[in-house]
């Protein structure tokens, strides 16, 4: 008897890929523009980098609203605490791509900075201006983005050694070319 | 003869009103800007103004204002530091922006027009100002907002002229509220 393959959904693989690559491009910009002089470029990537953590929120909702319609296929054979550890990197990975844009967007308002998506729709101030509270949340926006630059590198390392080690089908359901039942 | 006519001159200095000067708490000077799509508040936190103003006879009156240019305050300190270099205010060069009008007359109900020069860099250019007038508690308060183009007075030189990041277009929203007399 072969079992059926069981793995994500295209519209969950696109919610993944698509918001993996809009944070490949948010945060190393996010760490490179506030060092530069102020200057029209500046001004410009950091407009960029809020759209981006817009756009990644606008998904992330998308992704968790369909997630909750499709659950995930459960977790390939594999030791309790690594399926855990697993469970709990997604769940907070999940809880990172809405919180981190939305302390970036908090942290805007706190400093005094609309946040206006594409230059066109402005996104409601919900704090209003306060030097201490904006310099507060730009260290919070920090850290939740360590956080998730940590557990993104736990969760690609894991990946990998599934792949590469274990030589399982867990990579091959995100990255269909990769599914070695193929 | 003569007396009549320094009697007259002495009525007329008497009636004329006189220069009221500035309750700074209560007035405010804002430049409104927008830098890709977002309006940016900068406020200016110094200045003067001289006014003396019958709503009665708009054509007699005048006001001036002197603004500080380097107490432009755009609430973030690394933004600051760079509007009074010489690409946007060069406030060292030129400390100050005045109004002076050069003709008031009335505009509908409470509802005035200002013309007058604006000098701004060291540009002086003819504008009018569309002004709101009220009396509050004894106080006369001029309220408006005066549209201008930033690069008619060199206002971002260099890269800075580029308006896709920075709009050519500026609010100068003012209220100028006369002290007790």
């Amino acid at each position: 008897m072969t079992l059926p393959t069981i793995g994500y959904g295209r519209t969950a693989i696109a919610l993944h890929w698509l918001i993996a690559l809009l944070i490949f491009c948010a945060f190393p910009l996010g760490v490179y523009m506030h060092e530069l002089p102020f200057s029209p470029g500046r001004l410009k990537l950091y407009s960029y980098h809020k759209w981006i953590g817009v756009t990644v929120f606008l998904l992330a909702i998308a992704r968790v609203a369909w997630r909750i319609g499709h659950p995930a296929p459960p977790p390939a054979g594999m030791p309790a605490w690594q399926r855990i550890a697993s469970v709990a990197t997604h769940h907070l990975l999940y809880v990172l791509i809405l919180a981190v844009p939305v302390s970036g967007w908090l942290m805007s308002s706190a400093k005094g900075f609309q946040t206006v998506y594409l230059g066109m729709i402005p996104l409601p101030d919900l704090l209003a201006k306060d030097k201490e509270l904006g310099d507060m949340l730009t260290t919070v926006h920090q850290i939740l983005n360590f956080t998730m630059a940590a557990l993104v590198i736990t969760h690609v390392a894991a990946a990998l050694k599934h792949y590469v080690v274990d030589r399982d089908e867990v990579l091959g359901r995100m990255i269909p070319l990769l599914d070695r039942k193929k | 003869m003569k007396k009549t006519a320094t009697a007259l001159a002495l009525g007329a200095l008497f009636l004329a009103p006189a220069l009221a000067q500035l309750d700074a708490a209560k007035s405010s000077v804002v430049a409104v800007s927008k830098q890709m799509g977002v309006p940016v508040d900068g406020k200016f936190k110094r200045f003067t103004a001289q006014v003396s103003f019958d709503p009665a006879r708009p054509a007699e009156g005048k006001a001036s204002v002197e603004i500080d240019i380097a107490s432009f305050d755009l609430g973030a300190e690394d933004f600051n530091r760079e509007t009074v270099k010489p690409e946007w205010f060069n406030a060292a060069k030129f400390p100050k922006a005045t109004f002076v009008t050069s003709a008031i007359k009335p505009a509908g109900a409470g509802k005035f027009e200002a013309a007058g020069k604006l000098t701004i860099k060291g540009i002086t250019r003819d504008v009018v100002a569309p002004v709101s007038f009220k009396v509050e508690a004894g106080q006369q308060v001029f309220e408006g907002v005066l549209p201008i183009k930033r690069l008619q007075f060199n206002i971002g030189e260099g890269e800075w002229k580029d308006t896709s990041t920075v709009a050519d277009d500026v609010q100068i929203r003012f209220r100028i509220v006369t002290a007790k007399k």
